[in-house]
């Protein structure tokens, strides 16, 4: 119990220094409003659609924009990870691809995610194609350099011990070649999806699609609009995200590598 | 098919390995590291390969396991000349190589797995034999990281016997282990080869193991790996390594080995 309270103690101490600096109004409440008028931007637009001061068209607008984010972002990942595990696979195994499409992965992943958005919208206009090749190249490399990576630290006598029991060429690759290089993989999927989580921000903030309102869509109305409510609202709608995809997706990967192995850190 | 019929159904296999010879090319030169191998091995006999490090005798194991190829020579078992590896013969390693994304029993169902005819049920009566077997059977659920190195190289006896090898190949198995967790692990092995009575290939550069454990000891000399000689332990079952018998004739091995090696040094 004593760590959840230290962290809630530490947050309310945090807001309460906002609350502070708003009241004394050392900065103007255009550019820093109440934590108040921040958590009813939030309110009025997930617990009360259509509620007075909303406009109809608005209604649902975070809820709207949110799924249409991880649309993109889940769709994105998907494809990132179907490529690039097999990719890495290959990569690991034949010394030609490693030569090749290795450094070229290497490359890519240098490269940052948000300079694929003006290619993708020569490529693709202004589509949901674009933002998703945009996912895709921003999640894709780290996932390919992680398993080959895992693949290569393999020990092999892993794969020795396997072969004397019986196991042969696919079952080798999925029961054993890919379980032990887990602990590398779960963290190139975890660099992954932060890049794609950046990229696809970057080119909802930067690029109106109209097919759908992202949450960087509305992070640039706000400043449009000089909503500093509605900026704030949605910055901390994206930490959220942020927190809750590393506990949903990756918590429970990074639990079992830490009983099973006995490495890592606890969360 | 019940436990009684699965354990019963493989007989241990006399080995025959016929003048094999290895080359390995390294940055260094060429490493002669078998040098025409002839050797004989009943079934359900005990056999050590005994020898300084680099004298080939884990070349040797792994050229019967059939995980590397001789350059020269065969390696015959009762089932014909050996094309690469089989469950007939099951590896211990000396780092125990199992596997830590699997629990203890996952491990030792991992070669249950892939033996056909064995339903579900039966993999798991087999399995739980063999974790009694080495008295790890409340340790079934543990992650390989909770165990200590004995009880590492346990579950990696159990994993090495469970789907019934008729030859039980051990590359000095217990080398990394502490000195009293050895003495147990070599009574356990007398007791369950006794049990069980597979034919056994046993490496290791512990003249004294050697004599405990082996009906016949197989002394290797380096540069190039050769059989120099061979020695017949006639010592009663179980064996204790402390007892003075024992000594005698690891000290008659040992004497063997210095000689040989002395010989080795002036030859090159």
């Amino acid at each position: 119990m004593k760590r959840p309270l230290t962290a809630l103690v530490f947050f309310i101490v945090l807001i309460a220094g906002w609350e502070f600096v708003y009241l004394r109004r050392i900065w103007s409440p255009v550019l820093v409003p109440s934590p108040g008028a921040v958590a009813y931007y939030l309110w009025q637009n997930t617990f009360m659609p259509g509620a007075p001061g909303v406009p109809n068209d608005n209604r649902w607008q975070l809820f709207v924009a949110i799924a249409v984010t991880m649309k993109r972002l889940l769709a994105g990942y998907a494809i990132g990870l179907g490529l690039g595990l097999p990719i890495g696979l290959i990569t690991a195994r034949f010394r030609a691809v490693r030569d090749t499409l290795g450094v070229l992965a290497l490359g890519l992943q240098g490269l940052p995610s948000v300079c694929w958005v003006p290619l993708a919208l020569l490529w693709f206009g202004q589509t949901e194609a674009a933002m998703l090749f945009v996912v895709v190249m921003g999640s894709l490399w780290s996932v390919v350099l992680a398993t080959e990576a895992g693949v290569r630290n393999v020990n092999p006598i892993y794969v020795r011990a396997a072969r004397t029991m019986g196991s042969r060429w696919l079952h080798i690759w999925v029961k054993v070649v890919l379980p032990a290089s887990l602990p590398f993989i779960v963290s190139g999927m975890k660099q992954g999806w932060a890049f794609a989580w950046r990229s696809l921000m970057a080119a909802e903030i930067y690029v109106t699609i109209l097919t759908g309102f992202g949450l960087g869509h509305l992070l640039h109305y706000g400043r449009e609009l000089n909503a500093m409510d509605q900026v704030i609202g949605i910055m901390i709608v994206i930490v959220f995200i942020g927190l809750l995809a590393d506990k949903v997706l990756f918590s429970p990967w990074e639990r079992f590598l830490h009983r099973r192995w006995g490495t890592g850190q606890a969360g | 098919m019940t436990l009684q019929q699965e354990l019963a159904a493989a007989p241990s296999a006399k080995l025959a390995v016929e003048n094999v010879s290895k080359v390995f090319q390294t940055d260094r030169g060429r490493v002669h590291a078998l040098d025409r191998i002839t050797l004989l091995v009943n079934e359900g006999e005990f056999v050590c390969l005994v020898g300084p490090s680099g004298c080939g005798k884990s070349t040797l194991l792994n050229i019967i396991a059939g995980l590397e190829t001789p350059d020269e020579g065969r390696v015959l078992t009762d089932g014909g000349p050996i094309r690469g590896p089989g469950r007939d013969r099951m590896v211990m390693f000396q780092e125990s190589a199992l596997f830590p994304w699997l629990d203890v029993a996952g491990n030792v169902l991992f070669g249950l797995r892939l033996k056909p005819g064995l339903t579900k049920r039966e993999r798991m009566e087999v399995a739980e034999y063999y974790l009694n077997l080495v008295g790890l059977e409340k340790f079934r659920h543990a992650n390989i990281h909770e165990l200590s190195g004995g009880m590492k190289q346990r579950v990696a006896l159990a994993r090495a016997l469970a789907p019934n090898p008729r030859v039980l190949l051990m590359d000095e198995p217990f080398a990394a282990l502490d000195a009293l967790t050895r003495e147990q692990l070599y009574g356990d092995l007398q007791r369950i080869w006794a049990e069980r009575r597979k034919t056994i290939v046993f490496v290791t550069h512990n003249v004294r193991e050697a004599a405990c454990l082996g009906d016949r000891v197989a002394l290797f000399s380096p540069h190039p790996g050769r059989i120099r000689e061979e020695f017949k332990i006639p010592l009663a079952r179980p064996r204790d390594i402390n007892s003075v018998g024992l000594a005698e004739h690891a000290t008659e091995i040992m004497r063997a080995l210095k000689g040989h090696l002395r010989t080795t040094e002036v030859e090159t």
